[in-house]
């Protein structure tokens, strides 16, 4: 149809509504990754940027081994939170969808996210408080004689930061998984006890499978974010638990080095976009050969 | 699965998620410097330094100025894609509500990062209240989208119809019969972004320049051990500041369901 | 009655799909008029651009002389009443009444006591104060239509009423809205899938199927004297036997049956080439033990009896006809109920016999 009929139809006055959010994101997201993107083929020499088109900062970044240590070690440590975050999260997720009566749903649900709604930095501040060498736990311990010396080994390292980012993203994990348990049709699973299966073996073959695309969101929306983590590490991880997100700050703002953080950002992101693709394709496969 | 095993479970699960935030009040009210058992002797005299603390008195305009500011306007764009997204198709309209909701799974790090290379390196702009206030309401309008969206789906759509069939032009449907409907949804979506904004740390950490937010504030204050219970009795605020804005969006939505004569089946989903 | 609203070559397509093909129609003041087809035919497409609340693509609709042309919704002289009633939740029943009459200038009582009237023409006196979530589906419609009546429009538009009731509800809304129309004298134009629902409640019927017309007549018409194969099917049940024209025209040869005379047959305008004839199911009778045929009768074999209570339905070969015809026959006292593979006399009418098309 012609341009003047699609604007004032519901399609057309549809579009004219998203504009706004829309452009603003374009501006605000797009053009600025784009910015990164560009950033990362220049070079700066203190304050002045050279435009020329060049691979220096990735050929730095593959060549000098800290940048890769450090992403490999963000991507293990993303990868065992979410593990971590995700199996934990799922039986408190099947408990709130199948044991909790409907009208007292969002009551436990309202009790679960609140945490997360609470200052993330005072969050993390906290767990360096609980596991200080003069910590919570280790006068608790201490005082109670349990331990003669204080622990040392549970902060400024990989464990601390591993703990601390598996408390902060636990909601993420339970509200999506929460979300496609809820839409599992209840007779399904009753049919499935019908036909002789018993309440393990149904949850196997029913209700897992069918609650996938939702351990895929909370998969996605812990792994993502927590690879761009900055503030556990840089609190909790000593000097072995710095993450690829520290090597980015150090970057811009004592380094005064704009390009090389950007460069490494957007190694970071690739990994992770092509991780993610990988997962989710897997997943697909995975559900497919099910039947 | 039996409900018991699971009901512990999930009740020791909430109990470590609380534990950290418990120990803010101890140790706010706690008559030493050091974090740690056994308690000394109950004091107010954190809070009152907190109080005396000009800095940090405008770390805290900061954050609310900004925290506001961000609440209307990622609210403003979120009913927008709300409602655009309950209305009729057209092409691309998937891809374009998905691009609008990409930052909820971007690190806020290359949030911030891009921001950043964006406002100071290539528009040369100061940093400062605007810059963060533009940064957090891209982080929240996917939030505000996400309870809008439930609202205006519990919402019947010949209704807007029903208002113009009766005489009522497009614009007041929306303002007589839309709006009221939507409200508690516009309202939770408002406390949501503010509280968001309220505590994000690491984009302000990089977009503040010598305009500190109460978080960034926070984190400068990290360096001081001596410092270290005045945190506490910061933080204890902070968390019962959200706590109670959150208790009120979720009445709010409880009341918005209620009104419409809707069951609630959990949440902001 | 007068031509109240028209439509001329009224087209509808949404990018390559057309809901509306050149559809022409008059519909007279006063009268109770329904759009039946089944789910896509176009109906409630049709109601909405009489609304105003879609555009045409290409056509005019006039409403009382005025072209109806970049009219919009708001300022027709139709209302609607929405299938899902569209009933504003979050006001109460009065304020949902009276919500068309905010711009009327009329002084505050009079508005209210408006309200209590239509309140009461629906039979829900007293009811104003409720809150309007906390009705039942047949009351939430009775307030959806005072909503609309209370503007006193030229035509009131009903979108599928009845399709969200239970079957007792519906029977007693069908008998309601009658009333109503009746004492309120306006036209009503009704969109429904239910064809005993608007052969009970309609002046007149338009059958649709996919964007057309098929065919616009009173209930009686339709009934008996359908145009297609496919408006005879939508109405009511109906045998089909193949049958060849004469040369001239003037006899027919129907499978299974005989030699008919065509002037005896029912039709609906000129008809040739190939034909078949439908019989509907009630002008069928099974003849019991000395009883005699009145006019024509075959012989069969019983294949298949269906027992509804009131009725009983037998499906009866015949030789020389493929299908079994279905027979209805009222369960009077004393009459007995065949037996499958029971022999079978049928009686039946050249004049209850219609011409069909295909």
């Amino acid at each position: 149809m012609g341009l003047g009929s699609f604007a004032k139809s519901e399609g057309g006055r549809a579009a004219t509504l998203l504009a706004p959010p829309f452009l603003y994101a374009l501006a605000l997201l797009a053009l600025p990754i784009l910015a990164v993107v560009l950033f990362s083929f220049w070079t700066q020499d203190f304050m002045t940027i050279d435009t020329q088109f060049t691979l220096a900062n990735y050929r730095e970044f593959f060549d000098k081994p800290i940048y890769g240590v450090l992403l490999g070690r963000s991507l293990m440590v993303s990868g065992i939170v979410t593990l971590v975050t995700v199996l934990l999260a799922y039986p408190v997720a099947y408990f709130l969808s199948f044991h909790v009566p409907s009208h007292r749903k969002s009551l436990w649900l309202f009790l679960i996210t609140i945490p997360f709604w609470t200052s993330y930095l005072i969050r993390v501040f906290l767990w360096k408080v609980i596991l200080g060498y003069n910590g919570v736990i280790n006068s608790g311990l201490v005082g109670a004689g349990i331990i003669d010396e204080p622990l040392s080994f549970i902060l400024y390292n990989v464990n601390a930061v591993i703990i601390t980012l598996a408390h902060a993203f636990a909601p993420f994990a339970i509200l999506p998984i929460f979300v496609a348990l809820e839409k599992i049709d209840r007779s399904l699973i009753e049919a499935s006890r019908d036909l002789g299966e018993t309440r393990l073996t149904t949850f196997f073959r029913v209700t897992l499978p069918l609650s996938m695309p939702g351990l895929v969101a909370a998969v996605l929306i812990v792994f993502i974010p927590t690879i761009g983590d900055y503030v556990t590490p840089e609190l909790m991880g000593g000097a072995g638990g710095k993450l690829i997100a520290n090597m980015i700050q150090t970057q811009f703002l004592q380094l005064n080095n704009a390009p090389m953080g950007a460069a490494i950002a957007m190694v970071a992101m690739v990994c992770v976009t092509a991780i993610a693709l990988v997962f989710v394709a897997l997943n697909r496969r995975w559900l497919r050969g099910r039947g | 699965m039996r409900g018991a095993p699971l009901r512990v479970y999930t009740i020791l699960y909430l109990l470590f998620l609380y534990a950290p935030i418990a120990l803010l009040p101890l140790f706010a009210f706690n008559d030493a410097t050091i974090i740690a058992f056994p308690l000394s002797g109950f004091t107010t005299h954190w809070f009152t330094d907190l109080v005396a603390n000009a800095a940090l008195r405008q770390a805290v305009g900061n954050s609310l100025f900004i925290a506001a500011m961000t609440a209307i306007f990622a609210t403003l764009l979120g009913l927008c894609a709300a409602r655009a997204g309950a209305m009729a198709r057209f092409p691309g309209k998937g891809g374009i509500i998905g691009f609008v909701m990409l930052p909820l799974v971007l690190p806020e790090i290359i949030v911030a990062v891009s921001l950043l290379i964006v406002l100071r390196q290539v528009l040369g702009l100061n940093l400062n209240n605007w810059t963060v206030i533009s940064a957090h309401v891209l982080i929240c309008t996917p939030f505000s989208i996400a309870i809008l969206n439930g609202a205006f789906q519990n919402l019947d759509p010949s209704i807007e119809e029903a208002a113009m069939d009766l005489g009522e032009s497009r614009f007041s449907a929306f303002r007589l019969v839309t709006l009221p409907l939507v409200m508690p949804g516009i309202i939770s979506s408002m406390l949501i972004a503010f509280t968001i904004s309220l505590d994000e740390f690491i984009i302000a950490f990089f977009l503040t320049g010598a305009n500190p937010t109460m978080p960034v504030y926070i984190w400068g204050l990290l360096r001081f051990p001596a410092q270290l219970p005045v945190i506490m009795a910061l933080g204890t605020i902070l968390v019962a500041l959200s706590v109670t804005l959150l208790i009120i969006a979720e009445l709010f939505r409880r009341r918005g369901l209620a009104r419409a004569g809707i069951k609630d089946t959990g949440g902001f989903l | 009655m007068t031509a109240l609203i028209e439509l001329k070559g009224v087209e509808k397509h949404y990018g390559d799909y057309h809901a509306l093909r050149g559809i022409d129609l008059e519909i007279r003041a006063g009268e109770f008029f329904s759009l039946l087809g089944p789910s896509g035919c176009g109906k409630t497409t049709l109601l909405r651009t009489i609304a105003g609340l879609e555009e045409v693509s290409s056509g005019s609709i006039r409403i009382d002389g005025r072209d109806m042309k970049g009219v919009a919704a708001n300022h027709r002289p139709t209302n609607m009443v929405f299938q899902s009633y569209a009933v504003f939740p979050h006001l109460t029943v009065a304020e949902n009444v009276g919500f068309g009459l905010r711009r009327d200038p009329r002084g505050k009582s009079e508005k209210a006591r408006a309200v209590e009237e239509a309140l009461d023409m629906v039979g829900l006196a007293g009811y104003g104060k409720r809150r309007a979530h906390a009705l039942s589906g047949g009351q939430r419609q009775r307030v959806a239509l005072a909503r609309a009546l209370i503007l006193k429009p030229k035509v009131l538009l009903l979108d599928e009423p009845l399709s969200a009731l239970d079957r007792l509800m519906r029977e007693q809304m069908q008998l309601e809205l009658i009333r109503l129309q009746r004492q309120v004298g306006i036209t009503f134009i009704l969109v429904t899938h239910d064809q005993e629902e608007a052969l009970v409640m309609s002046d007149r019927i338009a059958v649709m199927f996919e964007g057309e017309i098929g065919q616009l007549a009173d209930p009686e018409t339709l009934y008996r004297r359908p145009a297609t194969k496919r408006v005879a099917q939508f109405i009511g049940k109906m045998n089909f036997l193949p049958g060849a024209l004469s040369a001239d025209r003037r006899e027919i040869d129907i499978a299974g049956l005989g030699r008919v005379a065509t002037a005896d047959l029912a039709t609906s305008g000129e008809i040739g080439g190939a034909v078949s004839v439908g019989i509907r199911p009630e002008t069928l009778a099974i003849l019991f033990e000395g009883e005699t045929a009145p006019r024509r009768e075959v012989q069969g074999v019983v294949s298949e009896v269906v027992y509804y209570g009131d009725m009983t339905y037998y499906d009866v070969r015949v030789d020389g006809i493929d299908r079994p015809l279905t027979v209805s026959m009222k369960n009077l006292i004393g009459r007995p109920v065949l037996d499958v593979g029971a022999a079978a006399r049928l009686a039946w009418d050249e004049r209850a016999l219609v011409l069909l098309p295909g």
